[in-house]
């Protein structure tokens, strides 16, 4: 025992700390991150963000310098700060502030004192900044915006959310992502990748070189320039348009389902979200609850489609075989459908057949041809599902599926929901129950995108590509499956021309005849929605809202559009006259019906707006 | 000495070797820095370790020439100039690290308590190894205990409790020569009470004690031992569990008791006491099966680990060695110990048997307390890995004291 209690004690000491040393080097794997979270900083080289192009080339985002004033606390010597200060434009408490916060951030590592400095300030700070130790200037890239319009198509840069930061592994916190918009949908091509360099550090967090070399160091790559569908000058006409209304524009061109323009009122100059003053400027925006300058109307406004709606019905009427273009059905300022109910309508001439009752946007005629459609078939269930099968095929009730960041699918209703709603089976429903249907009022709702790419449909006579918002990546075309391969609908091509027909009657003698414009032929419709509000928990009806469709040329249609006003009452009168003008501005270029232009811009709706707000009696429709 | 050369044991002289040259392999990278020189760039850490290794070689030139009987005779020579230049240190030593351990002598500093260890294992030995002296008795234990323990309690108060804790090293020698086991159980027991107390308190230790003491005593079915032995025992056991407690909570520094906490798992403290363990863990966890290569360790590289070169050196080895590297450097210091025991049981005299427990003994507190301390399972306390850390006083001490051994065997057979 004597002889060998020591052999014993190193033998085993030998053997404990063999297994220890592997149980940290083999068995528990964290050690590995840790040490390198520990002594190899990481350090990204952030590329050029792509620059945005219109369809025709114009520049309408690049990017600017921006430089902000960063600080190493430790190595600040003490230095003439009034001079600094007044450079700076900010005061001397200020300042002490903002350099305490840095401290106690960290010593060593750098921080923000001043954020976005001007290139004016810029210039000048540069030429004294070697009398302030410590102290540096940083280079960061900006959007620079060519472009006062299309802020909700452009989208813009923020700092990126704790969330995508988990979610995300290519995000730092700090780092910019795009949001909404081109910028938010297209952000990885626009981004490009960012370049790694990986740096040994020592215990204290300083640099000591490239580790190992610099093999796995990578370098940035550009972001990709991008060219949109949208053409600048028609965006920035109809925003004119727009001013001091509410409401919404889509324009697409039916060839190729590009979107001309996508406007958005009230808007905002896009450059107010960028620089010193975003934060405040976002707020702002973000909090007017009453305008909602960030909400898109054009993609996520959905409403009763109103009397546009009357086209598809008469498409399915002529495709479910139901009903001739010669067939006429009586009106007597409405329809009457069982005990002295009636869906009222205008004074005009009746009988009417298809090609007149489009244009004078007869209610009893589409109620007549939507029982038709409901009752061929044995129950009204089945009914109701062959004629939201054809609504659907015109990318209705769903999302659209476009490049477009935000959305809303609206609805198309289905014998299912009404079954619900009627407690089928112990209550039954008739097609009279969803008569509002006909003429696009009940429980159907749109988005004006929805409605912009179903009048491309009846231009194109039956088909459409996706609308989207991208039309070159770095100058070469896109390819995606989604936008260049066209959908069809279930109405035959033959059933078409009735309805084109109506459609452009409208123009030369229906709703819209007053709106012509000199030497184009437009297919379009009117159309007006009821809409309601809730005061003080008061269901109110307001100002109907002001619906336009149209497409043109009738012939050869190079764009189609949806124009939405809320409260602007009939159809013809906000939205019909921005229909025409949209239309004439992009085909001709100029404007010669300054009659309705000037009508239009010298009309606000702001009036109208105020009311509910008012917290006073007030009338509507006037 | 030409005859005396292949008696020399070229084994553990290859082991040292080997230890030495690792040593200085790690000792470089954990203190390169971004400015490279010559290895023998005598500003930088490295180069001035590879003159100590260098000034080695002639010294064991030197210890190998000069006669066995040398050491033994002037073994108390030894031993009081060791005391005395321990002594000295309150009235000319140089403080670094707080520690007053050092003289300068130049541009040098030599730290005494390093050479003391070698002293007072040739003292021990020639004590032991006296005709007069027998160490199963009260008295010679004494004595034997006076010398171990004289220059330890003159290095604590420096303070230095690393280097006077490795004086509990010639426990293993007086065992060897008859010392009572008694005194190895009671000092074991001593330890696991403290460490249970420390981890559950007291008051359950006591219980714990009582409860064994009477299974113990009514499960002994022979000859059972005297009451009176057993409540001894147990009151012992209890008075220790509360002085430890009341000695830790009241009379230890907060930083001691941190140290202890850190290690027991009762505390998670990354950043202040347990940065040094935490960063070694780190360093050597991330090591893995084959390292990250010699220079590539990044703890390594950005000073991480505090006193990477002189008491954290293995954690070096483990990082860019990795499990491979730390596994050999560990086996090497297994066999250059076992060897040594080997050697010291074929001595027929007893003072080089004494001696070779004490330089095995030596050698075995500081590899326990300083792989122990790097790789996280002891306290942190200062004592340098023999033959690897930093540091001419403590390289030039083990290689004194290991090849004193290395004679006093190569001479083993001659009669004197």
């Amino acid at each position: 025992m004597r002889k060998i209690l020591l052999f014993i004690i190193i033998i085993t000491t030998g053997l404990l700390f063999i297994a220890r040393v592997f149980y940290l080097q083999i068995m528990d794997t964290s050690f590995v991150g840790r040490s390198e979270n520990n002594a190899v900083k990481v350090v990204y080289d952030y590329p050029q963000r792509g620059f945005i192009y219109d369809r025709n080339g114009e520049l309408l985002v690049s990017n600017q310098p921006s430089y902000d004033v960063m600080v190493i606390p430790r190595n600040v010597k003490p230095f003439d700060t009034t001079e600094f200060c007044s450079i700076l434009n900010i005061t001397p408490e200020n300042l002490a502030k903002r350099l305490d916060k840095a401290k106690i951030f960290s010593p060593r590592l750098p921080s923000v004192v001043v954020p976005q400095l001007t290139k004016s300030e810029y210039a000048y700070l540069q030429e004294k900044m070697r009398k302030y130790e410590g102290f540096y200037i940083q280079k960061r890239s900006l959007r620079d915006y060519h472009t006062e319009n299309g802020s909700n198509v452009l989208g813009f840069i923020s700092e990126v959310n704790q969330r995508k930061v988990n979610e995300d592994p290519y995000y730092l916190s700090g780092d910019l992502i795009g949001l909404q918009g081109i910028e938010g949908y297209y952000e990885e091509l626009l981004r490009g990748v960012k370049g790694v360099k990986y740096i040994q550090k020592d215990r204290f967090n300083k640099d000591i070189g490239p580790y190992k070399d610099g093999i796995f160091d990578t370098l940035p790559k550009k972001g990709k320039d991008l060219t949109i569908t949208i053409d600048a000058e028609l965006q920035k006409y109809g925003e004119l348009l727009m001013e001091n209304k509410r409401g919404g524009i889509v324009a697409i061109e039916p060839a190729t389902g590009e979107i001309l323009a996508l406007i958005t009122a009230p808007s905002y100059d896009p450059a107010r979200l960028v620089g010193r003053q975003r934060s405040k400027n976002y707020t702002e925006l973000y909090y007017d609850s009453i305008a909602k300058p960030l909400y898109d109307r054009g993609l996520l406004a959905e409403y009763p489609p109103g009397s546009p709606f009357k086209t598809i019905n008469a498409l399915i009427g002529l495709q479910e075989g139901v009903v001739d273009t010669d067939d006429r059905f009586h009106c007597n300022h409405g329809y009457f459908y069982g005990r002295g109910r009636r869906l009222g309508c205008h004074a005009h001439a009746s009988p009417l057949d298809m090609v007149p009752g489009i244009a004078q946007s007869c209610n009893a005629y589409f109620a007549n041809v939507y029982r038709r459609i409901i009752e061929k078939y044995p129950t009204p269930q089945e009914g109701m599902e062959a004629w939201s099968n054809h609504l659907k095929s015109f990318g209705l009730g769903d999302y659209l599926g476009s490049d477009l960041s935000t959305g809303r699918p609206g609805k198309v209703p289905t014998a299912e929901y009404y079954n619900k709603i009627y407690n089928y089976p112990t209550y039954k429903w008739y097609s009279t129950a969803t008569i509002s249907n006909a003429i696009g009022q009940g429980e159907i709702l749109t988005t004006p995108i929805q409605l912009a790419n179903m009048t491309a449909i009846i231009a194109n006579k039956g088909w459409y590509y996706t609308p989207h918002i991208l039309k070159e990546v770095e100058g070469k075309p896109i390819k995606e499956k989604q936008y260049t391969e066209k959908n069809y609908t279930t109405i035959e091509p033959e059933h078409f021309g009735p309805v084109i027909e109506g459609m452009h009657q409208v123009y030369k003698s229906g709703t819209a005849s007053a709106l012509r414009i000199p030497d184009i032929e437009i297919g379009g419709k009117t159309g007006t929605a009821e809409n309601f509000t809730r005061i003080n928990g008061k269901r109110m009806q307001l100002t109907d809202h002001s619906i336009f469709v149209a497409f043109a040329p009738v012939e050869n249609p190079k764009i189609a559009l949806a124009v939405f006003v809320e409260n602007g009452y009939w159809g013809g009168r906000y939205a019909g006259r921005i229909a025409g003008l949209m239309i004439e501005k992009y085909l001709k270029g100029e404007i010669t019906r300054t009659d309705m232009e000037d009508w239009i811009l010298t009309h606000s709706l702001e009036d109208e707006y105020a009311k509910p707000l008012s917290g006073e009696p007030f009338k509507i429709n006037q | 000495m030409s005859k005396s050369i292949s008696n020399f044991d070229w084994i553990s002289i290859a082991l040292y070797l080997l230890l030495v040259a690792i040593g200085w392999v790690n000792i470089y990278s954990a203190s390169l820095s971004d400015v490279s020189t010559s290895f023998f760039d005598t500003s930088q850490v490295y180069g001035k370790q590879l003159v100590w290794i260098i000034l080695s070689i002639f010294l064991i030139i030197l210890l190998l020439s000069i006669e066995a009987k040398f050491y033994e005779r002037f073994a108390s020579v030894f031993y009081v100039v060791s005391l005395i230049s321990i002594i000295g240190l309150f009235f000319f030593g140089k403080t670094i690290n707080g520690a007053t351990s050092w003289y300068q002598i130049g541009g040098f500093t030599l730290q005494p308590a390093e050479f003391a260890k070698v002293a007072t294992a040739l003292a021990l030995a020639k004590y032991v190894s006296d005709i007069q002296t027998d160490i199963r008795n009260l008295n010679g234990q004494f004595k034997a205990f006076i010398i171990i323990i004289l220059p330890a309690l003159i290095i604590l108060p420096q303070p230095d409790a690393g280097s006077a804790l490795v004086y509990s090293a010639f426990f293993f020698p007086l065992y060897r020569e008859g010392l009572s086991g008694v005194y190895l159980v009671v000092g074991l027991s001593s330890i696991v009470v403290f460490v249970l107390t420390l981890l559950f308190g007291p008051l359950w230790i006591s219980v714990g004690v009582i409860v064994l003491a009477l299974l113990a005593y009514f499960l002994q079915k022979k000859k059972k031992p005297g009451m009176i032995a057993y409540i001894g025992i147990i009151i012992t056991a209890i008075a220790l569990s509360f002085s430890v407690d009341y000695i830790f909570e009241n009379i230890f520094e907060q930083r001691h008791r941190d140290r202890f906490n850190i290690v027991l798992g009762k505390e998670v403290d990354s950043r202040g006491i347990g940065y040094n363990t935490n960063q070694s863990e780190i360093a050597i966890g991330s090591g893995s099966w084959f390292g990250k290569g010699w220079t590539e360790g990044t703890q390594t590289k950005g000073n991480f680990v505090p006193e990477q070169h002189t008491d954290y050196i293995f954690s070096t080895v483990g990082e860019e060695w990795g499990f491979v590297g730390s596994s050999v450097v560990l086996i090497l210091f297994t066999f250059l110990m076992l060897r040594i025991l080997y050697l010291a049981e074929r001595q027929k005299s007893q003072f080089n048997r004494v001696y070779g427990y004490s330089v095995a003994g030596i050698l075995f507190i500081h590899f326990f307390v300083n792989i122990g301390m790097v790789i996280g399972v002891l306290p942190t306390v200062g004592i340098p890995l023999p033959f690897f850390s930093y540091g001419g006083s403590s390289l030039w001490a083990f290689t004194i004291l290991l090849f004193i051994f290395i004679k006093l065997d190569s001479e083993r057979m001659s009669f004197w």
